[in-house]
């Protein structure tokens, strides 16, 4: 009880990370999100289930500002960012990552996650070379640390692999302070093993950044997240615990039919 | 004692060298001692020209390489620059012209640059690739025609002639010798700025958001600001090349900002190449040396003939204009030096 009041101090508006009320997307004809209304406290660790084209990136890009809602509300810790565009989302505390990764093909890995630091910072205008001491840059080599990815800080983000990409993915999305974060399939393309190190990453994350994982690999979305959602043709269909949902028979038709039959 | 303070002596000094590099110092080295075996008419018709048209094409060069937007105004942002020179300062033209000494001039005249190439920026920038061309395209060739057809502030198609560079310390700045250097210190001090600039954090960013733009947005920058920006930066480059092609040329005209240029200055930057700064002042000392001599070779007729074979050369070459083609070359000249070797 007292750990929830500190908490709502901290966070002096709202005891949820995120509030979606009613918000729905439409393309053209295609409803690909219709009225979805979610609550997520703070801290929180949420997996979203369901087969491709449910809408779940949808939501995450409607969360974000990558596209706008066609209708409904959106309140990140108490306060409507509904019409804020993404830089002002971020800079509140949003992070994201993406299920196709989205980085900087000429830059090295340390100015990636320098300038992911730098974007939620001041002096993102600077005309001025970061000195080593810039804080920063000390950030940015912590992240580096916690990400394994200290013997590619110079390497050219072009020529990493696909699991370095991913790393790096989720390296952007750690920079800063996030209070919330949202990982868009995480593990896609990666080995049994460094599928293990990212679910260690994020059982590492501190106690207090929530985030929402959309995962179709079970092991993972299962073994981090304390609620699940299913969602299916732009629709939450059903909410419950990691174990809850792993018994239940619709989601084992769906998601575990194919491994036994 | 005196040995430590030598040691201590020595080491910033190699790291001094280290950080500006042998090719830049003997570069700087053999242009500063150019004017002692050149004539007149090769200081300023090639070098001195070459070294304005190189930083005009180097601010097209910070858009398109580091930023991703192409432009075609950049001869126009240069001839406000030079327009203004004309206003704000002296001119035979008996229309405007007031009279302003020229150290209150120039700050005014690459302040003028510099706002409406950010204006043209903040139009262009919800474009992308061929959209951005076509924009700052129309925003060129309007200027141009509007220049031609206004008399009241551009004085029509004859523009404003007698204007003269400035002459203090009792040196005349458009004699061929210090003209050359003025030209020099404006080539080398906007070289080195958008080569440190390159590492900084705004030159990150930039980079970045060529590469990503919706990334940057999920990091939490203003994309539009920082585009932005960088016209407002390219736009400074662009005046103070366009202040010193008026003191050159002596006149302003709407022949000065026509499309013909505009497109110059894009071949300029494309064959010289656009990876890296230094790739405009190559471009534009091989296109002015063509356009001054390709008249000898092939006659009046044909020149432009001429250099656009080359352009054609040097782009199905290497996309990457003459620097990419250097680069290719090096590794294959150090593996024949090793060879050589042993």
């Amino acid at each position: 009880m007292t750990e929830n009041l500190a908490a709502n101090r901290l966070q002096s508006t709202s005891a949820y990370a995120l509030e979606l009320d009613g918000v729905a997307r439409h393309f053209g004809a295609l409803v690909a999100l219709s009225g979805i209304d979610m609550r997520i406290a703070a801290g929180e660790r949420r997996a979203v289930l369901g087969s491709n084209g449910a809408g779940k990136t949808t939501l995450f890009n409607a969360v974000t500002g990558d596209f706008l809602p066609t209708a409904g509300r959106i309140r990140f810790f108490g306060e409507d960012i509904t019409d804020l565009p993404p830089h002002e989302r971020i800079r509140r505390g949003l992070r994201r990552t993406y299920q196709i990764s989205q980085l900087f093909k000429g830059l090295s890995v340390l100015d990636s996650i320098f300038l992911a630091c730098r974007g939620v910072s001041r002096r993102r205008f600077s005309l001025l070379r970061p000195p080593a001491a810039d804080v920063n840059m000390v950030q940015a080599r912590s992240i580096l640390e916690a990400v394994h990815l200290e013997a590619y800080r110079n390497a050219l983000v072009a020529t990493l692999s696909h699991g370095q990409q991913r790393q790096l993915e989720i390296a952007l999305a750690l920079a800063g302070a996030p209070r919330f974060i949202l990982f868009d399939e995480p593990a896609a393309g990666l080995s049994p093993t460094e599928r293990r190190d990212l679910v260690a990453i994020l059982n590492a994350l501190p106690k207090h950044i929530g985030f929402i994982i959309i995962e179709h690999d079970l092991d993972v979305a299962l073994r981090v997240a304390n609620y699940v959602s299913m969602m299916h043709n732009g629709h939450l269909f059903k909410e419950g615990t990691p174990q809850e949902i792993e018994a239940d028979p619709e989601v084992q038709q769906i998601y575990l039919g194919g491994k036994h039959g | 004692m005196s040995l430590a303070t030598a040691a201590e002596g020595a080491a910033p000094q190699e790291n001094w060298l280290d950080k500006i590099g042998a090719g830049h110092v003997i570069l700087a080295v053999a242009l500063l001692l150019y004017p002692l075996v050149a004539s007149d008419f090769f200081l300023t018709q090639i070098a001195g020209y070459s070294m304005i048209f190189g930083v005009l094409s180097l601010s097209l060069m910070l858009l398109a390489g580091y930023g991703g937007m192409l432009s075609l105004a950049q001869i126009t942002v240069a001839g406000i620059a030079a327009y203004a020179v004309a206003i704000l300062g002296s001119n035979n033209s008996n229309v405007l012209g007031f009279g302003w000494p020229w150290w209150i001039v120039v700050p005014f005249a690459v302040a003028a640059a510099a706002v409406s190439s950010a204006l043209i920026g903040w139009i262009s920038v919800r474009t992308e690739g061929i959209y951005t061309l076509m924009i700052t395209l129309a925003i060129a060739t309007a200027t141009f025609y509007f220049a031609q057809q206004n008399y009241a502030i551009f004085n029509g198609h004859s523009g404003y002639a007698g204007i003269h560079a400035p002459v203090f310390w009792s040196i005349n700045w458009r004699d061929p010798k210090p003209f050359y250097y003025l030209c020099l210190g404006l080539a080398m001090l906007s070289y080195a700025a958008v080569l440190y600039g390159s590492r900084s954090t705004f030159g990150m960013t930039l980079q970045a958001i060529r590469d990503n733009p919706r990334r940057m947005r999920a990091l939490g920058y203003h994309v539009t600001a920082h585009k932005v920006f960088a016209w407002f930066l390219a736009g400074i480059l662009a005046g103070l090349a366009g202040v010193l092609l008026v003191w050159f040329n002596g006149r302003v005209s709407p022949g000065t900002i026509g499309v013909d240029v505009a497109i110059d200055i894009l071949i300029i930057a494309v064959i010289g190449g656009l990876r890296h700064p230094i790739g405009p002042f190559v471009g534009a000392i091989v296109v002015i040396l063509m356009q001054t001599f390709a008249i000898d070779i092939v006659g009046a007729e044909r020149f432009n003939t001429l250099i656009g074979l080359v352009f054609l050369v040097i782009v199905f070459v290497s996309p990457d204009g003459i620097l990419g083609l250097w680069g290719r070359i090096k590794p294959h000249l150090a593996q024949e030096s090793l060879r050589a070797g042993p």
